[in-house]
Order: structure tokens, then sequence, then C-alpha cells
């Protein structure tokens, strides 16, 4: 396929793996790659065992599903099961647990839930069934947010009344601030997310590498665009050179899609807001502005929200600030698998104990 | 209801259970065997080892890209006995129809059960029929039981080694795709076909040309991943399979990619994957590829002896990785 | 994070596009790329195209690790 297969070559990759342990000198680097994207390619391609031993890659937050508290899927499921509500998601939020249940076994139990590819999906079943309150779950990172701004300009200029949104998307720097500020995890340098990177641009990257010393590299996602941003980050960590460079340069600017962040700035705007397993972060999640309240689920639907339960034993949060490895987690294997996954970190594609158990095994 | 659709009455014994079977099956599987229609088909085989299997069909939906549940039903369960090294003879085929399908699709599905097995010779000896209220079932659920005779085959009884060698017949993944697409959940446009197809010619070929096949799977649910898997499962050797090395086809690997599906572990319903002793197979592949179907044969990898239990994938940019069993379901990625 | 594969726009009707790979077509939304052309690649996510593939770039990235790849060949071979 073009502009992906010439992006895996055997010989290219070995020569970038040869070139990445003849640059890394010292003893101990420690990388985190933020995407789950990134964490399932890295595994596919096997990229670990072609670095050298002095090079740790550790997996971050970078999977929406993983990140989204247990509250947001309760709140949802209790949607699902009012009168005349139909919730709307993408396919990975089906089966993660909430605090009794997942959105999957609601709809077996007679809640109303429909997978969709895209929230454009989600705005035509609100004009295909006007008798529905159609819910989509706005859930992921810059990539998706854009465009659940995108629908939800259609569904004011068609005067769709039906159609709300649930905002849970979240922003990637404030928790990468917050992962470079908890000093156990101790990082030396960032994979930076290819997508997310291609909406916001580079710029809001800049205050880790000024304030914290902690060099960025945006890198794409096949095989050698990893292994060449892990060079180029290494070469930054071997100098003492804290920058942000982008790897990605044929998708991703260094301004970004100021088409996608106009309509970011338009229908959002930050605040404070919970991560799983990494508690509260400042200004990094969103909520609709003023004037757009009327889309925004949780007003204008109220519904009774089941008290918040964690499943005691669950590692996620350690496991998504790259503490822990998924095999660390006691329940990792034995009580959480993807067919019984306990966390979200099992269930979602992206998820790190996801990718763990389907590429390395109990 | 009209005259036109399957009636409860059609399943309770009497007078049109007898008209259906009479206008529509017997006449479509005519053979001395069936036409008694009696409690029972008597028949004759002529080795003492025999292969016998059974398998239902629920796919959905039951008309999908150049394919059908009847022509699904026949070659699944031949593939099941072909894999075993045994030559397909007789089948057997329950029906269970929901009230109100339409009689003309019944038709055309036993029509493509009747070319199906034609094109195997395997005649089909015996069958039932039930009809469940509207809600009860989808459309039509079919069951195929299979007798085959097994080949005198002594390399198949050998022990597998460090060394053996893996081939695939063809390109995998199509099967699982087509279904998929054809579902119409997708906003995708996949021009991929089911492979639905017998593999019995495969096995005969190589049987005649007396290659040493050891291990022979048709990978079905789960694809090549999960019948690999099942190869390795508790013994005391691994197996090691090259990414570069297996077949997929451009729109299969693109749907795929969109999709975040991986084709090792998607349904196949016209492949074989089978291990022969080191050394074979080159000859096991040009034999494979004389024939229509296993023209695009390649070989993918070997027995190993060490991860025990376990399968390995050296990827395309030389790293490896472990192939699991298929876990959970999969869902298409979006984020 | 986010699944994104480049597709090849085929046909434009004002904010949608039909985009291809291999044979595999999906109609998106181009409100994120609207000077994109047809010819041009984009990249596909959740039903909208978020930004195009620019081809100079891609052969410069290309020509990038060929250029360390050889240098790398430089950095093994023996010295005479």
């Amino acid at each position: 396929m073009k502009f992906l297969e010439e992006f895996r070559d055997l010989d290219l990759a070995k020569k970038l793996a040869h070139k990445i342990k003849e640059t890394a000198h010292k003893d101990k680097i420690t990388l985190m790659e933020v995407c789950g994207t990134h964490t399932m390619a890295i595994h596919k391609f096997g990229i670990r065992g072609l670095l050298p031993e002095n090079i740790r890659l550790i997996s971050g937050p970078g999977c929406p599903v993983c990140v989204t508290p247990n509250q947001y899927l309760d709140r949802a499921i209790s949607l699902s099961f009012q009168k005349d509500v139909l919730v709307s998601t993408f396919g990975d939020m089906l089966r993660v647990p909430g605090s009794s249940m997942s959105l999957e076994s609601a709809r077996a139990k007679g809640g109303k839930v429909k997978m969709v590819y895209s929230p454009l999906d989600a705005l035509k079943l609100a004009r295909e069934n006007p008798g529905l309150k159609v819910v989509f779950l706005a859930v992921g990172f810059e990539t998706t947010s854009p465009g659940i701004c995108v629908t939800l300009e259609q569904a004011e200029k068609q005067k769709v009344k039906n159609f709300w949104v649930l905002v849970g998307h979240k922003l990637i720097p404030p928790a990468m601030e917050a992962l470079v500020k908890d000093k156990r995890i101790g990082i030396d340098g960032f994979i930076c997310p290819a997508h997310v990177s291609t909406i916001i641009g580079l710029a809001p990257y800049q205050f880790l590498a000024r304030d914290y010393g902690i060099p960025c590299l945006v890198a794409g996602f096949e095989p050698l665009d990893i292994l060449q941003g892990i060079l180029m980050l290494v070469e930054m960590i071997e100098r003492g050179e804290a920058k942000v460079k982008n790897q990605y340069q044929r998708v991703a600017s260094e301004n970004g899609n100021k088409n996608a962040q106009r309509l970011l700035e338009k229908f959002f705007e930050p605040v404070d807001s919970e991560w799983r397993g990494l508690g509260i972060i400042p200004r990094s999640g969103y909520q609709l502005r003023q004037g757009f309240e009327h889309r925004e689920a949780e007003k204008m639907i109220p519904v009774e929200v089941e008290e918040t339960r964690e499943h005691k034993a669950c590692r996620c949060g350690e496991v998504l600030q790259g503490l822990i490895e998924p095999k660390d987690c006691p329940l990792y294997g034995k009580v959480c698998t993807p067919e019984s996954p306990v966390g979200p970190c099992m269930v979602s594609s992206e998820g790190s104990c996801s990718a763990y158990y389907k590429y390395v095994g109990i | 209801m009209n005259k036109n659709q399957i009636l409860l009455a059609h399943g309770d014994g009497g007078r049109l259970s007898r008209n259906l079977i009479e206008e529509i099956f017997a006449k479509a599987f005519a053979n001395p065997e069936l036409s008694p229609l009696a409690d029972s088909a008597l028949l004759s085989l002529s080795k003492k080892k025999i292969a016998f299997t059974t398998d239902s069909y629920t796919v959905k939906p039951i008309f999908f890209p150049e394919s059908d549940i009847g022509r699904l039903a026949v070659y699944g369960t031949v593939n099941d006995l072909a894999v075993m090294g045994a030559r397909p003879i007789y089948l057997s085929c329950g029906f269970i129809l929901e009230e109100g399908l339409e009689i003309e699709v019944l038709k055309r599905i036993v029509d493509s059960m009747k070319s199906a097995s034609e094109l195997v010779g395997v005649k089909l000896v015996t069958g039932d029929t039930k009809v469940v209220e509207k809600g009860s079932a989808d459309k039509i659920f079919i069951n195929t039981s299979g007798i085959g005779e097994l080949l005198e085959w002594r390399s198949m009884k050998k022990p597998l080694k460090p060394g053996d060698e893996i081939l695939v017949s063809g390109t995998i993944g199509e099967h699982g795709i087509a279904v998929l697409s054809a579902r119409g959940e997708l906003e995708l446009k996949i021009p991929v076909q089911s492979d639905c197809a017998p593999v019995w010619e495969l096995v005969s070929m190589l049987y005649q040309e007396k290659v040493e096949v050891k291990w022979m799977r048709d990978p079905t649910r789960g694809g090549v991943a999960t019948c690999l898997n099942e190869l390795v499962l508790g013994q005391k050797f691994g197996v090691m399979i090259a990414e570069s090395k297996i077949p997929v086809l451009d729109s299969v690997d693109s749907a795929c990619e969109i999709l975040g599906l991986d084709p090792l572990y998607l349904a196949n319903e016209g492949k074989m994957v089978c291990v022969v002793k080191k050394g074979e197979a080159e000859r096991a592949r040009e034999i494979m590829r004389k024939s229509q179907i296993g023209k695009n044969a390649v070989i993918i990898g070997e027995v190993i002896s060490e991860p025990a239990g376990k399968v390995l994938v050296s990827t395309k940019i030389g790293g490896t990785r472990i192939l699991g069993m298929l876990a959970g379901a999969p869902l298409p990625r979006i984020c | 994070m986010c699944l994104a594969v480049p597709m090849r726009v085929e046909e434009i009707n004002g904010f949608r596009a039909k985009v291809d790979s291999a044979g595999v077509s999906v109609e998106v939304d181009i409100s994120m790329t609207p000077e994109v052309k047809v010819g041009e690649y984009v990249i596909v996510h959740a039903g909208f195209a978020i930004e195009t593939l620019k081809p100079e770039e891609a052969e410069e990235t290309l020509r990038l690790f060929r250029e360390i790849a050889e240098l790398a060949e430089g950095e093994t071979d023996e010295v005479p």
C-alpha cells in the first residue's frame, strides 16, 4: 500500500537500529510513547527487540478509552436505560467495564446502545429517528475532538434537535506535564503522538522542552518512523539538547491543522479533568463553551448515576503512568483477560495490557 | 402468509413437509441412497477407518459476495474431512427454517448446495427439516455432518519435528472480510469475495504425489493464527512464521489496516494450512500451485524446538513477536 | 491513538469526498482539509480527513532513512 509499505523496509530498519545502538551511550535512557497506536505498533513490529539494552520504552496514557473514569461510563450506561435515549459510541467503549457493567452488557439487559464509526453516523441516527434522543459519547484526544466539532456544526446548521454529546475529550500536553512532574517515572524523552500533533502542531509541546528540559519528538506510526524518531530523540538526549522536533513531516506540520484548531476553539474550552489512574489534571479536558451548552448531554439529560466503584486490585492507573508493566499487575492474565477484562487497559484495542497480552502473552 | 413462504406446517411431518422434501430437497440431491427417504440412509464403505465430522452454519448474512450459507455448509464440512486425510463421500443435512422464509431463497440455497456437492463428488444422503416460529431463528440455520474414507497416508501419523515446514495454500482473510462487509454495517466499500471453496483437490494431489504431509487444517474461525496455536498447544515444539511471507490481497490488507483487524485472525473457507516433513516444502508448494485454489500456495515458516507451545512471528522489520490465540472479540479500532 | 490510513481522493462533492486505498473505498468529510484535490492523499480518522499527506515530504523522509542506512553501512565496513 502506498505510503505504508515503504516505511516497513527490513533493511532500512536494521540500519536504523544499528545507528541507534551506535548513538546511545548513556547507561539508561527512558523514552515514553504517549499514544496507544505507537504502543501497538511497537509491539506488533517487535521494535523493543531491535533496540539496545540501555534504551527502555515505556507506555503512557495514550489510550482515551483507558483514561476515561468509571463515572463517565456509569453515566453513559444510565443514559442508555432512559426511555427514548439511544447512546451511540465508538466500538472501543463497548466492552469497558464501568462500576457494575459495560455498555455491551447494558445492551444485553435492554439498554439502547449502538456502535458507530463516526460521530456523523450518530447525527444521522438522530435525523432519522426524531422520536429518539441520541447521545454520542465524545471520547478521544485532539485527533478526534475536531470531528465532533464538525458534527456539532452540522447539527446546529441542520437544526437537529435530538442530538447531544457526552463530552469526555482530553488533552495530551497537560497529561505529559503531569507525568514529567511525577519523579517516580523518570522520563528522558517523549515520543509524541502522530495524529494529535497533526492537529495541534508542535507549539503545545514547547513548554516541556523549555521548562522541564525534556526533548519531544513527533513520530509517525510506521516502524521506520518510530525507529527514526527514537534515533532523533537519543541524539538530542546525548547532546543534552531539549527541543521539539518532527519526524512525521509528510503529515504533521509545525503549525498543525488550522481549520481543526479553529473548530476546537469555537466549540470547546479547556477544563480540569479526571484521568483514570492519574487523578485530576488541570485544564486537561474539554467542555462545551457558552452558547453550545444545550448540546451537553450531562446537563440536558440529567440521570441518576450509581455510586462509582473502582476494582480494588486493578492497577490500570500505574500501567497508564508507565510505573509498572502489565505483567506486574496481579490480575493480569489470571483474572483480567481480554475475554473478561477488569480494567480498560485490557479491553481497549489501544490499551497497554491488551497490546501486551496479544503480542507477548502471559 | 402466502404460498411462497415457509410455514410452520412445513416442519410438522405432514403433507406440506413431504411436499417440501420432494419438491426441493430430493429433487436437488437425487441419489439412490437418499431416494427411499427412509428414516436412515443405508451406506457401504470400503475402508475400515472413516472420518466423521459435524458442523452447524449460522453465518450472517446468508448471502455474501459470491457465496452463501448453503455452499459454505457443504464445503466447510467436506474440508474438515479432507484435512484429516479423508476422501469425502457422504453428507447429511439438517435445516432449521424460520417461519416466513421465502421458498425461493431456500431453493437458491439448496441449488447452491447441489452444485457444491457435485463439484466435490459427495452425496447428500439423509436430512431433516424443522420450522420454528418467526423470530426464533435467523432465516435459516444448517447443520451438515460428513463421512469420509481415510487415506492410507503414513506420514500423517508421524510426529512433528523441528525443521518441518509450514505452508498455506493461498491468500488469507477474505471470507472474514467479505462477511463483515456484507453485513452492511460498515461505511467502507470492500471489493473482497469470500474464498469459500473445497480443498479436497489439494489434499488429493499431495497424497497422489506421496508428499510427506504430517498435519493439515482448514483455518476457519480464528484464522491461521488460531489454527497454528491449536497445533502447538501443549506440545514440546513451537512454530515460527515470517510475516513477509504471509500472502494477503492488497484489498484485504487495506481493509484490515483501516478497520484495525489482523488478517491472521480472520476466517478462511477455502484454504489449507499444512506441515510437511523437512525438505518437502518446495515440492508440496509446486504441487499445490498446479491447482486453481492452490495457485498462491506459499511456504510461511517452520516448526521450532523453543519456545515450546508458542507461535512466533518474525516481523517485516526483523523483530519478533508472539502470535497468541484470538482474544476477545475483534472490534474495529477508532482511537 | 488514532488509527488512520493514507487514502487517495477519488471524487469530491462539496464537503464530502470518496477516498480509496487498494480498492477499499469510503466517503469522508473534508471540512478540515477543504483545499484537497482529486489524486491527493489524506489521513482518514473516524469519518474525517484530518490532514493531507505531502508526497515530497514522504520522499524526503525515505531519502533520510536511506542516507542513515548508507552511513550505518559505512560504519560497519572494515577499515582497510
